[in-house]
């Protein structure tokens, strides 16, 4: 098709992190290490064998997990449906989606802590113990780690590939590189929806060992892709503050985030209320009781701010054209939603740990501040001296002139 | 051309669409506002070359959307709590999660069909004749060429002046249409 506006230039666009990358791997590491020490200082002086750190640990590790199991999605679906828009960020998501090896590492704290953590391993739970018994064989810590360790095998395994390859492409501009990524992709988002499907049975249902939902590892799923489109919108916009891409994504991209964060806040919506609705409408015991404790001692609350925050006003802030493609809105629309992504896991987890205090503990706030400085370390790390741009990519040229209809 | 026919407007034929791009900018810019473009394909760039401002055609579908909501709750409610009330597993005549399911599709059924229809009436359709097809020379619109109608119920049209500034654009070919 014939392109009659301009083509973005790359000429003199900067690429690489190059100064701001140490900036950010020092000021990163410096508050990971903070946050966690405080985390460790406040939680040992608690006296219950580190449990609630354990809990608030578990919660932002499950956070940041999903916004890198949504970036492995965005660079593998891209792959997949062999898409053109989306070069241009692609290799943000890459970088996002490496941080799967800092998460793997991050996993070790939380498996150690598993056999106070979780209520099956740990044995305080409100569930008979004849019910768990049936569970036992799955339910069962040697099992469980074996099972994170395939998780994080297929999920770093191809997070690493993806991005090793694509740099490589870098240096040679050969295009058998995206032929092979391309026909490799469907085989890594089957083994991608299985291993997320049980991951978030283990990492999240598991907390009321007697609950079920088959939903479940959707709702996991959608919530850390609509996490990851707002982190993308903002980590698009920081690099174009430190005058990185600047010409590289423009206006036609960020209204593909804005659509593609409205369609996931609907998605999750969407997958919310389904599993609400059939419990609801059933109205069996064994699965009300999630919920009755969610409605419970305040959290009603909780659940209130969700169904507006996550769902409504957001739906209706990113219904517009205009707003998709303006960047004050289209910011405040990803923070906003990020915060209401934090607020939904807290919303999952810890009502099964403080079912009488909907309250913030101020350790869910150290370990988030933990997690958010190694992880944006970790990300200038990985994004290095590369470029930030998929330079030779044989469809950049077509990202680049890209138009929304 | 026969006596006592109207002048339509008149056609111009241009062979690539750079060219097409290039005299539809002009003609926004001397100020015409009957005048159309035809193409094989869609153009990128084409409603800011012709000057087309953004489609109002959005806010009709929020107005179908909400249309659709608002009726389905009042249905519901009318049909199971007023009309028929009849209780089923202990739930309340008028729940609201029993009631989203339906809400959700009428809600999109009324935006779809507000958008096709919408976009159908927007456009002036569905219209079986057009003066362009008496012309040999637009068949190719379909296939390889480009064109530029400028009517004639434009206020600036006039029958010398319009002529003399359509052969300043470049056309391949001018016409002047019978209605």
């Amino acid at each position: 098709m014939s392109q009659p506006h301009v083509m973005p230039s790359l000429e003199g666009e900067k690429l690489t992190l190059d100064e701001v990358g140490p900036r950010i791997l020092i000021g990163g590491s410096i508050l990971g290490v903070v946050g966690f020490a405080a985390a460790i200082a406040i939680g040992v002086g608690r006296n219950d064998h580190l449990a609630s750190l354990g809990w608030s640990y578990l919660l932002n590790f499950a956070y940041f997990l999903s916004l890198s199991l949504g970036a492995l999605f965005f660079v593998a679906v891209g792959h997949l449906t062999r898409a053109t828009w989306n070069v241009v960020s692609r290799r943000i998501g890459e970088v996002v989606a490496v941080n799967l090896v800092l998460m793997a590492v991050m996993a070790i704290p939380l498996m150690l802590m598993a056999s106070r953590v979780f209520p099956w391993a740990s044995g305080l739970t409100h569930a008979p113990e004849e019910l768990l018994e049936h569970k036992r064989p799955f339910l069962n810590l040697p099992f469980f780690y074996l099972r994170w360790v395939v998780y994080f095998a297929i999920w770093a395994g191809y997070a690493v590939w993806f991005w090793r390859q694509s740099v490589a492409q870098d240096r040679s501009g050969d295009p058998r590189i995206t032929m092979r990524m391309e026909s490799r992709a469907g085989l890594s988002l089957l083994l991608f929806a299985l291993s997320v499907n049980f991951a978030s049975f283990d990492l999240l249902m598991s907390l009321d060992p007697t609950w079920f939902s088959t939903i479940f590892g959707p709702y996991y799923f959608a919530a850390g892709v609509v996490g990851f489109f707002s982190l993308l919108t903002l980590l698009t916009f920081f690099l174009q503050s430190q005058g990185r891409l600047t010409r590289a994504i423009h206006v036609e991209h960020y209204h593909d985030y804005g659509k593609l964060m409205f369609a996931f806040v609907f998605f999750w919506a969407y997958l919310a209320f389904s599993q609400y609705m059939l419990i609801w409408y059933a109205n069996i015991p064994e699965e009300t009781a999630w919920l009755l404790r969610r409605e419970e001692n305040g959290w009603g609350w909780i659940g209130l701010v969700l169904v507006f925050g996550h769902f409504l006003v957001p739906f209706a802030g990113l219904l517009s054209r205009f707003t998709k493609r303006l960047r004050a809105t289209l910011f405040l629309w990803a923070l906003w939603i990020l915060v209401m992504h934090w607020i939904d896991l807290y919303w999952v987890v810890m009502p099964e740990i403080r079912p009488l205090d909907p309250g913030l503990d101020s350790l869910d706030l150290l370990c988030f501040l933990g997690f958010a400085g190694f992880y944006a370390a970790a990300l200038s790390r990985w994004a290095g001296a590369h470029s930030l741009l998929p330079e030779r990519d044989p469809r950049l040229q077509d990202a680049l002139a890209f138009e929304n209809a | 051309m026969s006596e006592g026919s109207k002048v339509y407007g008149i056609l111009l034929e241009f062979e690539d669409p750079q060219n097409l791009v290039v005299a539809c900018r002009k003609v926004r810019d001397a100020g015409y506002t009957r005048w159309d473009a035809h193409t094989p394909f869609p153009i990128h760039g084409m409603d800011a070359a012709m000057g087309i401002r953004g489609t109002r055609l959005p806010l009709l579908i929020l107005a179908g959307g909400l249309t659709g909501l608002a009726l389905a709750l009042l249905m519901q409610w009318w049909m199971n709590a007023v009309d028929y009330p009849f209780l089923i597993s202990g739930k309340p005549l008028f729940g609201l999660p029993a009631n989203i399911p339906v809400t959700f599709e009428l809600t999109v059924l009324f935006a779809a069909l507000t958008t096709f229809f919408g976009m159908w009436g927007l456009n002036g359709m569905p219209r079986l004749y057009h003066p362009v097809f008496k012309s040999a020379r637009f068949r190719r619109a379909t296939a390889d060429r480009f064109f530029i109608v400028i009517e004639s119920d434009d206020p600036l049209y006039q029958t010398e002046g319009t002529s003399d500034f359509a052969a300043s654009l470049g056309a391949v070919a001018v016409e002047e249409l019978e209605d």
